[in-house]
């Protein structure tokens, strides 16, 4: 017998997860298409925007400027990190990038841990409504997280479509040299994509955090997803990552319902490794010829 | 290599490996037991040196092949009464063999950072089963036993002592380098280096590229097997946290400090970040990840050959 009301609960859980994850993920691979930088320190930089949501939202009380500034205060810190671990590595291999941001994240996330203790904090949701679903209370905020990081993917897209900088990532993306030939100042637009990434990051960490607890090893979970999501959508892709995200997160919603959920990211596990055996160049390109 | 090298090279080996038998004479007993750990993880290392100084492939997955190897070792322990060493060796190594076979068939089939990440996963996905089987593998706690005894079935046998564990590892990470050494100057490990520098080039002469990579996967995966078969010994307990691909992070770690594409830097390397991990973690208690994470990014962007780098060329002949 097939429990429709668990489906449809799961399936509106699997959306919003998977928007986060979606927003997550669109930074990842924004900074993986324009650099090569496979970032280990995405999760941390989550975590690490979840936890001066934390900060700001106990100084200021209001959510949305918590919001807000956190993500500056990430993207500034994403910069300095380009700047200095990411610029001088620029032309070598790239897994030395990976060796880098793997030793990031493991300073980052210490670094937490030092100064926020092993206990989780709480991040207060905004407002509080709920709605009947089914013989659940569904939090209104839950919906609006969905809406808010699509509204953020949105304008991202936008931005890199219409706006002149988007259109400058979009061409060092292509052509790294022939961009620097053209006029394009290849250095900066490598560090302001890396910002942006890192401000993606730390946008959802603060949208993620009334949810669940914010902790020192938040991230990991999270970077793992997000890697799963962007090798799945294809490295370097927006929309793909979009469309991975939440598939991913609806498989793993649904697969929760017959076994537990950290069983059910075995799940992904597997569509990762089919994907990269059968389509390697991500599920919703086509497979170049 | 010349007469001369030769009769250098041997004994520089020998003085290393004769300081490493006397060491227990020499140390308190924490740093001699410090000192087999640094062997034991130095043979983590020095296995995925295979791949990532040789082959040029970075594995983030070791931690699946160290892990099978603890928890095949402890299965053997705990199913046989009374526990036997050589059983728990071969238990540890099949396990980590077969676990080795699936990986490389599937990983090899990807390029760098598309393997590093298939790997991880790999590790990822056998970390997630260990973890959520508790019946069999104990869940989150691990399992617990007692260390089998040194010797030989039906001959004889002795309680390990610290000194006869400290040589009992000795001479497995010896003998394990001597193979390892071989190996890679053998004709196979010259067709892994051609990889390394060039795969397009080593397919066109001919050679299957991909049959070459799986072997090396498994060669690999069964050497860091046999150093969790080790750890396991060592520590009487396995817990899943080392299936964690944090584990497999250190390992690369490891190699980078050491340096890679030598073998003995990868041990060297261990050596180094745990005696920093030791100073620090005295220091700062559990935050010494902190200032160690900060020399390893300031390696890899100053002093990507690691310690050993500049005798690469030298050890390798």
């Amino acid at each position: 017998m097939i429990p429709w009301d668990l489906i449809v609960i799961q399936t509106v859980n699997g959306i919003v997860t998977g928007m986060i994850l979606a927003l997550v993920a669109s930074g990842l691979t924004l900074i993986f298409g324009i650099m090569d930088v496979v970032n280990f320190a995405h999760g941390e930089l989550f975590m690490l925007g979840a936890y001066m949501g934390v900060i700001v939202l106990a100084a200021t009380g209001n959510f949305w400027l918590a919001l807000v500034l956190s993500v500056l205060i990430v993207a500034l810190l994403g910069a300095a990190l380009q700047i200095v671990t990411l610029r001088p590595l620029l032309g070598r291999d790239p897994l030395m990038t990976i060796l880098v941001t793997f030793g990031i994240s493991l300073v980052l996330q210490n670094y937490a841990l030092w100064q926020f203790g092993p206990v989780a904090r709480k991040i207060q949701e905004p407002f509080s409504g709920r709605f009947q679903l089914f013989y659940l209370e569904y939090p209104y905020y839950r919906l609006l997280i969905a809406a808010l990081s699509a509204a953020i993917i949105g304008g991202f897209w936008l931005f890199l479509k219409y706006g002149k900088f988007g259109i400058w990532i979009r061409a060092t993306t292509q052509d790294r040299l022939m961009a620097q030939a053209m006029g394009i100042p290849v250095p900066l637009v490598l560090t302001v994509s890396f910002a942006i990434g890192a401000g993606m990051a730390a946008a959802s960490g603060v949208l993620f955090g009334p949810l669940v607890g914010v902790n020192h090893i938040m991230g990991l979970d999270w970077v793992l997803k997000a890697f799963i999501v962007v090798v799945v959508g294809g490295m370097g892709n927006l929309g793909g990552s979009v469309l991975a995200a939440i598939f991913i997160s609806l498989l793993e919603a649904y697969a929760s319902i017959w076994v537990s959920p950290a069983q059910a990211v075995i799940a992904s596990f597997i569509v990762l490794i089919l994907t990269l055996l059968f389509r390697p160049t991500g599920l919703f390109v086509p497979t170049p010829k | 290599m010349s007469k001369r090298d030769r009769t250098i090279y041997w004994t520089g080996f020998g003085v290393v490996l004769a300081l490493l038998i006397l060491a227990p004479f020499m140390l308190p007993e924490f740093w001699k037991r410090f000192l087999t750990e640094i062997l034991i993880w130095g043979l983590l290392a020095m296995s995925s040196d295979v791949l990532i100084g040789y082959t040029g492939m970075v594995s983030f997955g070791h931690s699946a092949f160290f892990g099978l190897g603890m928890y095949g070792a402890a299965a053997a322990i705990l199913i046989v009464s009374p526990p036997q060493l050589v059983l728990a060796v071969i238990f540890g190594l099949v396990a980590a063999a077969a676990v080795s076979v699936f990986v490389a068939y599937f990983s090899t089939r990807l390029r760098e950072i598309y393997f590093a990440i298939t790997t991880l996963i790999f590790s990822q996905i056998f970390y997630v089963i260990i973890f959520t089987w508790t019946e069999l593998t104990g869940g989150e706690n691990g399992l617990t036993f007692k260390r089998p005894e040194l010797g030989i079935p039906g001959l004889w046998s002795t309680p390990f002592t610290t000194e006869t564990l400290h040589w009992f590892v000795l001479a497995v990470v010896t003998a394990s380098y001597l193979i390892l050494r071989r190996i890679t100057q053998s004709p196979f490990g010259m067709v892994l280096q051609s990889i390394r520098e060039n795969e397009a080039r080593t397919r066109a002469i001919g050679y299957p590229v991909e049959r070459y990579k799986i072997v090396a996967v498994m060669l690999s995966g069964l050497f860091a097997g046999l150093a969790g078969v080790l750890y396991a010994v060592q520590n009487r307990f396995v817990a899943p946290d080392f299936v964690f691909f944090l584990v497999s992070g250190e390992a690369v770690i490891f190699n980078l400090m050491g340096g890679i594409g030598t073998l003995v830097g990868p041990i060297l390397g261990a050596g180094a970040f745990l005696l920093l991990r030791e100073v620090f973690s005295r220091l700062l208690t559990e935050h010494y990840l902190i200032p160690v994470g900060i020399i390893f990014i300031a390696m890899v962007i100053f002093l990507p050959q690691g310690m050993l780098g500049f005798m690469r060329r030298w050890l390798n002949r």
